[in-house]
């Protein structure tokens, strides 16, 4: 099995939606999984492209911060790309870069759709740690929507973070 | 300070356990939850073709830690001052104390979220935080349950184990306001504790929270969880306290590589945590703009100089040695009186405190030594050899020291030993009697050796020693 | 081949018939034991309830009385544990001996009876002897092995734990326990007489429950009358 295929068995473990395009094919794809959204959270840098097939209004994070109470409305969806994804676990890393933003954009809405191309994809968590580009930028690894473990040690999704994680794989 | 430290047990081991053995419900939990976690365990360590070796590596790196603690701890310091935050000392637990509450009043806060930490289990801190006016919040979900009950947690990874979720759900009922789902299910549960928190995330002033790993290297922060609550935490308020155990601390960034690969898998059984957060210092316009770290001895520099007992603060607090400890399983983490319980506890607990500390005597008893906890340490701490360290170093009852010492005599002359063998068939003689009617055991001894016939019958000397039927048919020609 | 036997004390005092089955089955493979009389203790049962002094006056002892014997057996798991950890002696498990240091599995015993097998924790995990017993065991004539479910689970014995915890001891020998008559097995076996004295003490107890030995006993036995 290669790392995308990995990685794409082992988020869709998590119970995070796994969903698989092409680069042309992603705006229509993207489109599809916020159709439903009230409006869209974006963060600064978010590649123009993706948004072109977009249907429903977007909530830019710019030159005035969102606030998490801005964040906290009903209906909400955030869309991000990510730094680095690790095979092995099915884990996307954030670190706060171009088109994923600050920390609290992926944590208080209920819906985070994630972009993840083959290339980023590593194979465990040292090669994580080497392709960082900053170790010292906030760094978020999400494995999977929010969910515990403290109920009869069953893993349950849906706590604090977003209950819903949409992860759009882009193959050339 | 007049009361008791959360790592002091109040009660000795054996009657606390047997108290707790009492209760069916919490054994029937206790035991179905640690099987479900021992499996998820095993199969994802499994997957891991290089496991022992990575536990080798991390032994050694947390021995690099605490060979070179001091050294350690002012790069870190550097590091983080460097990046923003503020790093402060706490030489024990009152002083810890001191230093949040001071911090949290600066604020003007009235209360505090809380992200589930041991280190502020250890050192009482949300009894400190009541005491001076401030309200703390717990906001793990078990951590909220284990609150709203007026309970203390059992275990270190999941505190309300010993709830099942028809106990959870009519806790919910009663004591969280709103609160009207009448299924179960776990999920309906987690939803309910996040409709009731999530005000009180978006309104928090301070946030508290501990850390898993503190890097040297970088001065970064790294905090593992699962539910979204410490994000929520260590991203929202503008103040964030971190008490951090001068242990956490590893070299270079590049070593959580093995840590955070050992630390899911050994804790939930889980090849990752949903949610792990790495944090250096202060980011401008993004989460907390104050950074506090308050590095916390208590204790720790004392047990590592301990040459056999410093490797119980390789501990990672994975929790993977309380799921496989039968004794554990049995008596339920109260039983330990203690933050820490099971093996580990029983082992740390003594040495934080020293053992003359109430009854934390009797933790390192209270092991059959199976070695099924250091089978399963992802950072190989050899707990039974340190549960023996403690009982040899420690304090033991006088007619236990004489019995021990007149037995170790006879047995180390061989005529004396031959003697007491055939003194104690002849005495046993009688005895033997009074056993054939059940086979060939005793039913009933008197005490001390009396809690063993409370529970099995007791065998009898041989009619013919060993060494009386080896003279007999190997040295008579 | 000269092995050297530690019985182990007691054995020497309360389970002989380990001892015995042991030379038996040693010279019935040819081979010569030989018994080193000023033997007792190895100093686990000091060790581990917390006396070091002893322990090693008693480690010491074993040592010398010991010392030129090339090939050490003992028939108890957690004393050859505590040998090899404190002491410099070429100690092996009987299972040990046979399999690897002789290289024999069939010991070309009988015992035509259900058997289930208990590996006790020492034996377990700090010799990892695996599946060796079972291995020898299986190939004793007439003889059915029936697994033990949560074979890996301690009975409870720990030396002086079953008395200074007995509450918590009681009810692991109780889960063992009933394990152990689930197998409907006519025999529970095990490489440690320790456990098997706690785990007998217990099934005595119980109506038509296994009765406990030593798999010495079973691998020395041929079937004809002794």
């Amino acid at each position: 099995m290669n790392l995308p295929e990995l990685f794409a068995e082992r988020a869709g473990d998590y119970r995070a939606g796994m969903h698989h395009c092409t680069e042309a094919e992603l705006p229509a794809v993207l489109a599809g999984l916020l159709a439903g959204a009230s409006r869209v959270v974006l963060p600064a840098g978010i590649a123009e492209p993706w948004l072109t097939g977009l249907s429903v209004p977007t909530l830019p994070d710019g030159t005035a911060p969102l606030t998490a109470g801005e964040l906290d409305e009903a209906g909400l969806s955030v869309l991000t790309g990510c730094a680095v994804a690790i095979a092995e676990t099915g884990t996307i890393v954030l670190d706060a870069g171009p088109g994923q933003g600050r920390r609290l954009l992926t944590l208080v809405p209920d819906h985070h759709v994630c972009v993840v191309r083959d290339e980023q994809i590593v194979a465990d968590v040292p090669d994580m740690i080497s392709a960082l580009p900053d170790p010292t930028r906030p760094l978020t690894m999400i494995s999977g929507p929010s969910a515990t473990s403290d109920i009869e040690l069953n893993r349950v999704e849906g706590v604090h973070g977003p209950r819903r994680l949409d992860i759009v794989c882009v193959h050339p | 300070m007049s009361r008791n430290l959360p790592i002091v047990a109040i009660t000795p081991f054996p009657v606390a356990a047997a108290h707790e053995l009492g209760d069916a419900q919490l054994r029937a939990n206790l035991g179905r939850a640690t099987r479900t976690i021992r499996d998820k365990r095993a199969r994802v360590v499994a997957e891991v073709a290089d496991w022992e070796p990575m536990r080798d590596r991390a032994a050694a790196v947390k021995d690099e830690v605490l060979d070179n603690l001091a050294e350690l701890l002012a790069r870190f310091e550097a590091a983080a001052v460097a990046a923003g935050a503020t790093v402060h000392h706490a030489t024990d637990a009152a002083h810890a104390n001191a230093i949040v509450t001071e911090l949290v009043k600066a604020q003007r806060a009235e209360s505090v979220v809380k992200i589930k930490s041991m280190a502020t289990q250890e050192i009482g801190l949300n009894e400190a935080l009541e005491a001076a006016g401030v309200t703390p919040i717990e906001t793990d979900l078990a951590e909220l349950i284990v609150q709203l009950a007026d309970d203390t947690p059992s275990h270190i990874l999941v505190p309300a184990i010993h709830y099942n979720r028809s106990q959870i759900r009519e806790l919910f009922a009663r004591r969280m306001p709103g609160f009207t789902a009448t299924s179960d299910e776990p999920a309906v549960l987690a939803g309910a504790a996040r409709e009731y928190l999530r005000r009180t995330f978006l309104a928090a002033k301070v946030a508290v929270c501990g850390a898993n790993f503190a890097i040297a290297e970088t001065g970064s922060l790294v905090i593992v969880e699962s539910e979204g609550n410490g994000r929520m935490c260590l991203t929202l308020p503008e103040t964030l306290i971190a008490v951090v155990g001068v242990e956490k601390l590893l070299p270079r960034f590049a070593d959580l590589g093995d840590f955070l690969r050992l630390l899911p898998r050994s804790s939930t059984g889980e090849r990752m945590n949903p949610y792990t957060s790495i944090f250096t210092g202060v980011t401008p316009g993004d989460g907390p703009q104050r950074l506090h770290i308050v590095l916390l001895d208590n204790g720790r520099t004392q047990v590592a100089q301990d040459p056999v007992g410093r490797a119980a603060l390789r501990c990672i607090r994975c929790s993977a040695c309380l799921n496989v400890c039968p004794v554990y399983e049995r008596a339920g983490g109260h039983a330990y009186g203690s933050v820490y319980p099971g093996p580990i506890g029983a082992i740390l607990s003594p040495q934080l405190t020293g053992q003359d500390a109430g009854f934390n005597k009797t933790l390192p008893y209270a092991s059959t030594l199976c070695g099924a906890c250091y089978d399963v340490c992802p950072v190989k701490i050899n707990i039974p050899e340190i549960l023996v360290h403690l009982r040899q170093t420690g304090p033991k009852p006088a007619a236990e020291r004489a019995a021990m010492s007149t037995l170790s005599w006879l047995m180390r002359d061989r005529r004396r030993w031959r003697a007491a063998l055939r003194a104690a068939r002849s005495g046993s003689a009688p005895l033997r009697l009074i056993a054939r009617r059940h086979g060939g055991t005793l039913r009933r001894v008197p005490w001390p050796l009396s809690a063993w016939t409370a529970h099995r019958d007791a065998p009898l000397p041989a009619a013919e020693s060993f060494r009386d039927w080896w003279r007999r048919t190997h040295e008579s020609s | 081949m000269r092995i050297a036997l530690f019985v182990t004390c007691l054995n020497d005092a309360l389970f002989p018939q380990a001892g015995i089955a042991t030379v038996t089955l040693l010279e019935r493979l040819g081979h010569t034991v030989a018994f080193p009389a000023a033997q007792s203790c190895c100093g686990q049962m000091h060790a581990n309830t917390g006396y070091a002094a002893p322990a090693r006056q008693l480690e010491r002892l074993t040592e010398a009385a010991f010392a030129g014997h090339d090939v050490i057996v003992s028939p108890s798991g957690s004393c050859v544990a505590h040998l090899r950890a404190h002491t410099g002696l070429p100690a092996y498990e009987l299972s040990e001996l046979l399999v690897d240091v002789l290289g024999v599995t069939d010991v070309g015993a009988t015992f035509p009876h259900r058997v289930t097998y208990h590996p006790t924790c020492h034996g377990l995990r700090m010799l990892r002897l695996g599946d060796r017993p079972a291995t020898l065991l299986r190939a004793v004539k007439g003889l059915e092995l029936i697994d033990l479910p949560e074979p890996e689970q301690c009975c409870g014995f720990g030396g002086t734990f079953a008395l200074k915890n007995a509450a918590v001891s009681g009810a692991m020998l109780a889960d063992k326990c009933a394990n152990a008559a689930a197998t409907g097995a006519e025999y529970l076996a095990a490489a440690d007489n320790s456990c098997l004295a706690h785990i007998g003490g217990g099934l005595a107890r119980h109506r038509g429950a296994p009765k406990p030995i030593h798999y010495a006993e079973i691998l020395a036995a041929t079937g004809a009358p002794s």
